[in-house]
């Protein structure tokens, strides 16, 4: 099969009709995943710290060390959370946080090691701008301060801080993130020592077609080298209408995002109408097709609602992500609701397709929902 | 199934048949399925999305029917009944301030059945040209008052189109008038009434209706009602409240029934697909409702209907009623997301600016309020359409 070129696929971003780049994507899917299974995870999120010191532009999470509602998430807290999520049948923590200027890498060597000693469960954790801090801090190389993670209990790496991996874009938005090079060479190394990741793509914000290509074509290329992607997930950011954004309580607002999109990278320029559902569904249709060798795409429901993630499902996705356990109150107009395990089951089956619940590594761990 | 025989129907505009309606309903191929509607889309108005800014007054949310889908009813007496006196519609009406918009001095007012000229330039003084009043059955208010309350919106905001009471009420008012349909209609309209939202059609099959609004007037009823009104000069909306016990051929009866109707009058302007919101409604709170799993997957009984669902329902009436000039996303029910995707899917219309509403969020609406008009254009912008601002006869608006 021939593989879309980077032009084609400008071509297709820019003037594709929708449907007919939604079939293609469709298209894409059934011939990976061809008995029509839609997954998710049961996970929580944890945020460990919001005391981060690359203040990105727009990032409502972020507080200084001295501000009253910094905090460090204690053990006792983080082990209540562990327990409640593995009484909810979860089988993974994500944990991601600021940068925090006085944590360095034995603080999450014992945390991690603790954890383990603990619990039965997965660790998906730092993403590449929290790995590269540690790294910087304690004078390592990306790859030792890896295997130190990965020796400690860190069983996977989420795809956050990406936003869009063109360094012409991340100067505006978060001109004191980590580059291109680096997030990708945090992935590369993982992949390595083999740790599976994820990766993400935040659009939406200044970025024209041609950084969304960019940013998927170095993915490609990279999973090409290596495979260690288990799965992409393209959001974007909805100011006014997801409901989540919508939270006023500026503690709150962060935890509300999608969690493997890295809750707190949220650039939004003042003067940019959102994306819409129809970007939404292009940009996704578009890295199913382009993305040939990454296996898996997930729908946010998150940030799209219910209804759009059913309809993403016909538009190349064939993933719901996580259940959201601490995060899923769903803010709308005044009205807010729980969106409960079971309220994702039955949204799979409504859109025509077999829930499954999984693992990081996309095994199967209980079908007959 | 594949659809060709369809699509060739369809590229050859000819009329579907139920059959043809039921198995698009039955087909997963929403890529065609949305690609048709889109095309009979362009043809009845090209690549126009139509908007209008206008204004939901609930009069009352007190009604003797309590339909168990209705989120938004109440007894009287109880928590968070309300009624609105007609000198606070008018308060309300009157309090919205225009948008930066130049003020242009009062026009004289229109005498009715007049038509602005089209397309319509005149500016507005106030940032909506319709309002759309529909609320319960109250038990004590007289049909005087409701004539009362035309003649004084009427008065107060000549300009002001006004879209009131549902075949519901006019019915009910009918029965407590003790005047026949045709009569209550025409009072209606010399007190000021100019057109007529579609709402209460519900789902016509008469079992289903039994076990969703056992109080409400049959199908058979609304549909003369609606009859009367159109032969009456006042022109309606026609809708479809879908996604909770119905199926699929239920669906497709319902509109056949409205396709017939229109052939004989062509008075209704636009279809709009309603999909069911479960919260706080009765239907969803009895559990042996929800535990109805029998249905096919694409039917959602008494949870949200999927987005799949509504998009495939929005193409199949435009490709369906092909006599209908206009097919609506309801974005305030649809959510705006999937409202702007039925764009693509057929529809060419998405309601308005509406500034206030209260029986959508009542059932838990998973939009805003209010749409800015900014906000909206862009919606059909990057829907590939054209936004146009129109009045309530689909005339387009300038300033
Ligand atoms: S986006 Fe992340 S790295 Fe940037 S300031 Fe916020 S928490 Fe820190
Ligand atoms: S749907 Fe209409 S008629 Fe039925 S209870 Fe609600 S307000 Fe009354």
């Amino acid at each position: 099969m021939n593989r879309i070129t980077k032009k084609q696929a400008l071509t297709l971003l820019k003037s594709a009709d929708l449907l007919g780049l939604g079939q293609m994507a469709d298209n894409s899917r059934k011939k990976l995943h061809p008995d029509g299974t839609v997954t998710f995870i049961i996970d929580r999120n944890i945020n460990y710290t919001n005391v981060c010191i690359n203040k990105c532009k727009f990032c409502a999470f972020y507080r200084d060390k001295d501000d009253p509602d910094a905090y460090v998430l204690g053990k006792r807290k983080l082990f209540n959370k562990i327990k409640e999520t593995i009484a909810l049948g979860g089988t993974q923590i994500l944990i991601q946080g600021g940068l925090h200027p006085e944590l360095d890498i034995n603080y999450y060597v014992e945390l991690l090691k603790t954890i383990k000693d603990k619990f039965p469960i997965h660790i998906h954790g730092f993403s590449p701008p929290e790995v590269c801090y540690m790294a910087d801090k304690a004078k390592l190389s990306i790859k030792k301060t890896l295997q130190i993670l990965n020796e400690a209990g860190l069983d996977s790496i989420p795809g956050g801080g990406a936003e869009i991996l063109s360094d012409r874009i991340r100067e505006k938005i978060s001109p004191n993130k980590i580059g291109k090079d680096r997030w990708l060479e945090v992935m590369e190394q993982a992949h390595r020592i083999g740790m599976k990741t994820t990766a993400t793509m935040m659009f939406g914000s200044v970025e024209g077609p041609e950084d969304i290509i960019e940013h998927l074509d170095a993915i490609r290329r990279l999973q090409d080298r290596t495979n260690g992607f288990t799965a992409f997930i393209p959001w974007s950011f909805q100011p006014g209408n997801t409901e989540l954004s919508q939270k006023s309580e500026k503690n709150s607002k962060s935890k509300t995002q999608d969690s493997e999109a890295n809750s707190s990278l949220v650039p939004r320029h003042p003067s940019l109408l959102p994306a819409t559902a129809v970007d939404y569904l292009r940009v996704l249709a578009l890295s199913r097709v382009y993305l040939d060798n990454v296996p898996n795409l997930q729908a946010s429901w998150v940030t799209q609602g219910l209804k759009m993630a059913q309809v993403a499902l016909r538009f190349g996705a064939n993933d719901f992500g996580s259940t959201m356990i601490e995060e899923n109150v769903v803010a709308s107009a005044g009205v807010k609701y729980r969106v409960s395990i079971q309220d994702i089951i039955n949204a799979i089956k409504a859109a025509g397709f077999q829930p499954a619940q999984r693992d990081m590594c996309y095994n199967i761990i209980k079908s007959d929902l | 199934m594949s659809l060709k025989k369809i699509e060739n129907k369809v590229l050859s505009e000819k009329r579907l048949t139920t059959e043809d309606a039921l198995a698009l309903f039955e087909s997963e191929d929403i890529f065609t399925i949305g690609r048709l509607a889109n095309i009979i889309a362009e043809r009845k108005n090209g690549k126009n999305a139509y908007f209008i800014q206008n204004h939901h007054i609930n009069p009352t949310n007190i009604c003797v029917n309590r339909c168990k889908f209705c989120a938004f009813s109440r007894s009287r007496g109880d928590k968070g009944a309300y009624e609105l006196s007609i000198r606070e519609i008018i308060k309300k009406l009157r309090s919205q301030k225009t948008e930066n918009r130049k003020q242009t001095p009062p026009q004289p007012p229109l005498s009715r059945g007049e038509v602005y000229p089209s397309p319509v330039t005149r500016h507005l003084s106030l940032p909506f040209r319709e309002v759309h009043i529909v609320g319960g059955l109250h038990p004590d208010r007289r049909f005087d008052f409701y004539i009362e309350m035309l003649k004084r919106i009427r008065k107060a905001l000549p300009h002001i189109h006004i879209k009131a009471f549902t075949a519901v009420e006019v019915d009910y008012f009918s029965k407590i008038s003790g005047l026949p349909p045709s009569e209550t209609l025409r009072e209606l309209k010399n007190a000021g009434l100019d057109s007529m939202p579609g709402g209460g059609a519900e789902i016509f099959d008469s079992r289903v209706r039994n076990r969703i609004c056992p109080e409400k007037v049959s199908g058979k009823k609304w549909l003369e009602v609606m009859e009367a009104a159109h032969k009456a000069g006042i022109k309606t909306n026609a809708t479809m409240l879908y996604g909770h016990l119905e199926s699929l051929k239920h669906r497709v009866e319902h509109m056949l029934k409205l396709r017939e109707l229109q052939d004989r009058t062509g008075g209704f302007q636009a279809f709009i697909p309603l999909a069911f919101h479960p919260m706080n409604t009765k239907l969803s709170q009895k559990s042996e409702v929800r535990s109805q799993k029998s249905k096919p997957s694409t039917l959602n009984p008494c949870g949200y209907t999927s987005g799949i669902d509504d998009l495939k329902t929005i193409a199949i009436s435009r490709l369906f009623l092909d006599n209908f000039q206009h097919i609506k996303a309801y974005w305030i029910m649809l959510g705006e997301k999937i409202a702007q995707l039925a764009l693509k899917f057929g529809a060419d219309d998405m309601d308005g600016t509406i500034i206030e509403e209260k029986i959508t969020h009542s059932a838990g609406a998973l939009s805003g309020n209010a749409l800015t008009k900014a906000q909206l254009t862009n919606l059909i912008e990057k829907a590939g359409k054209v936004p146009v601002e129109r009045d309530s006869f689909y005339r387009p608006v300038r300033y």
